[in-house]
């Protein structure tokens, strides 16, 4: 029964993928450039939580289920606020420039939110144990020992994903969205209010990534300010390989990135190279279906 | 523009280079390693300079070629370098160094011919990969030391050398991209369908532009290790490509006396800042936002003649 042990444990890393994955797909979806930024509001989000946790033990008493979601909520929105702060102050700007201006004005905005919190009067380059937010146990299903982290993990994405679908497809902000991602130009003809859009659509995906930070965090050995960089780039792959842009795809390209590194991570021989997987599949992806297996493919015209 | 002297300009700098590393026993060790610094970034961002700017194929795995070039002239001056006559040594060092510099850029064939089908930001991000893969490849490698990497590595990389080094790649940068076969590089980087139209094949330009760029990333990455001594995987992370990838752009893409520059400003600029040391980083950082919010095509860019650049 060790394989089921081993599905569920994928499936929350591939939700965690997913949820980074959705921030990563919403933005390239309405401004075309890969916000690399996006793996150091998951670090924040991680570390917001990090702080928030003793002061909601305060309130709510310590690992209780309110107390966490009071934390994974507070943190959300610090990151939500994040987000469109980092887009209002170093995208916005370049919003007509060329797309490698852009990109390369990430990296950037990612280095200097690395460096900032590797500073020792910030958060400093150490790790630091995460705290517990809601105890631990191993439930018994069967004879399988299920993880009570990674069903909550699993159960919350489920939740998020639906909220997610539910403002996308139901609400008039998703409809914007969508207009905007189709034609910007025609968007904004019809009245669709494209900066607040964008901020809305960066207030969102950040959000994700926050809780996605908070959930990496419960598995993770402890969090540091470099901590985003492995699970961004990640789910960045996940993104490409559901077709970047498509929100289903990214969710779908997230959970079968965890399942796939899980079952490497299980092989002997294969399991010091976890690290190369994602970019193999990546470059293979690439190379036989760029468009990604739920994305449509586009041609060039002259 | 025809590089008239450019000949005489590459032997009278591989001449200074020879002679200035004659005295350089004399010379305080520290300021001779920073300059020796200098010599390899100037391989590293040139070189780049030749896939980024003139082919205008963002490359983001360029410390990835660096690291193959590294790890093969290291490991044979290990290998060979100990058994040697004193005499030999130049020999080996070189043939070490031009064997680094192949096997990078047999790396950069294997990631040019996959990435002609994908431009813009999808090809930065499989360069990337692939410069993440060859470093879980070394790291994995007990060949190459796997995670503790290699120790001992002759100190052969001399001012001569690496300076030499330099003027070699300047020079063919220079030749190739105002050769008449070159001017399909600056083809394919202002737009690869009108070009291929024109029977400028876009495929073929871009994965020369990979190969050369990946020999001399080599090369570099083998100076690099015969300056250190020591070799670590995570030396040659995505920060380092990164780190490449700003001069080429401080300098303007494309423009090799600007990316000259750049690469002795960046390599500079850290060891002036080291009074800030907690600081510098930071610094770089807000460097590259503010770059890209005010002057894009970089520092020491000129326009061309005809028409802005993409």
């Amino acid at each position: 029964m060790d394989w089921i042990q081993q599905l569920v444990n994928g499936l929350a890393l591939g939700s965690i993928y997913a949820l980074i994955a959705l921030g990563y797909t919403m933005v390239y979806g309405v401004l075309r450039f890969i916000n690399f930024a996006h793996a150091d509001v998951l670090m924040l989000g991680a570390y917001a939580a990090f702080f928030i946790a003793p002061l909601s033990a305060k309130f709510f008493g310590a690992e209780s289920l309110f107390g966490a979601l009071a934390v994974v909520f507070v943190a959300a929105a610090i990151c939500a606020l994040i987000g469109i702060l980092i887009e209002l102050l170093a995208y916005r700007p370049l919003r007509e420039r060329p797309k490698l201006t852009v990109l390369i004005t990430a990296i950037g905005v990612s280095l200097f939110i690395e460096y900032v919190c590797q500073h020792e009067k910030v958060f400093g380059a150490a790790t630091r144990s995460f705290p517990t937010l809601i105890p631990k146990h191993d439930i018994i299903v069967a004879g399988v020992h299920l993880s009570s982290n990674d069903l909550i993990v699993l159960v919350l994405t489920g939740v998020l994903l639906f909220v997610l679908w539910f403002i996308v497809q139901k609400t008039k902000m998703g409809m914007a969205l969508r207009a905007l991602s189709f034609n910007p130009q025609a968007a904004a003809l019809m009245g669709v209010s494209v900066n607040r859009i964008i901020s809305f659509t960066f207030g969102i995906g950040s959000a994700l990534a926050a809780v996605a930070g908070i959930f990496y965090s419960m598995r993770a050995p402890g969090i540091d300010p470099l901590m985003g960089v492995q699970p961004g780039l990640r789910a960045f792959v996940a993104a490409v390989l559901g077709g970047i842009g498509n929100l289903p795809g990214a969710a779908l390209g997230g959970i079968v990135l965890g399942l796939l590194e899980t079952v490497a991570g299980g092989m002997p021989g294969v399991s010091n190279y976890r690290d190369g997987i994602a970019f193999a599949i990546l470059i293979l992806i690439l190379l036989f279906r760029p468009s990604g297996l739920l994305g449509k493919t586009t041609v060039e015209k002259v | 523009m025809i590089y008239k002297g450019t000949k005489r300009g590459l032997l009278g700098a591989i001449l200074i280079a020879v002679i200035v590393s004659f005295f350089s026993a004399h010379f305080n060790r520290y300021y001779q390693g920073v300059a020796i610094d200098v010599a390899i970034n100037i391989v590293l961002a040139v070189s780049l300079n030749l896939i980024n700017g003139y082919t205008g194929q963002f490359s983001l795995g360029h410390a990835g070629f660096m690291a193959v070039g590294g790890y093969i002239a290291a490991k044979l001056t290990l290998v060979f370098g100990a058994t040697c006559a004193p005499w030999a040594q130049p020999l080996v060092f070189f043939a070490a160094l031009v064997a680094g510099g192949l096997v990078a850029a047999m790396a950069g064939l294997a990631v040019g011919v996959p990435s002609l089908r994908l431009r813009g930001d999808y090809l930065a991000i499989v360069t990337l990969g692939f410069g993440e893969i060859i470093r879980v490849v070394f790291q994995n490698s007990e060949t190459f030391g796997a995670a503790t990497g290699l120790f001992g590595i002759p100190k052969w990389t001399t001012l001569a050398w690496s300076f030499g080094a330099a003027a070699i790649t300047v020079y063919v940068v220079t030749c190739l991209v105002n050769s008449t076969y070159g001017r399909g590089f600056l083809a394919v980087h202002d737009d690869e369908i009108a070009a291929g139209a024109m029977g400028v094949n876009p495929t073929r330009y871009k994965v020369t532009a990979f190969v050369i760029g990946a020999f001399f990333a080599g090369v570099a990455g083998g100076l690099y290790a015969h300056l250190k001594t020591t070799l670590v995987p995570t030396g040659f992370d995505f920060m380092k490509s990164i780190d490449i990838v700003v001069m080429v752009i401080l300098g303007g893409m494309g423009n090799t006396l600007g990316v000259i520059l750049a690469a002795i400003i960046l390599t500079l600029l850290p060891e002036v800042l080291r009074v800030v040391a907690d600081y510098r980083m930071i610094i770089y950082a807000l460097l590259i936002i503010a770059l890209m919010l005010l002057r894009p095509q970089g520092l020491f860019s000129v326009r061309r003649k005809k028409g802005a650049s993409k």
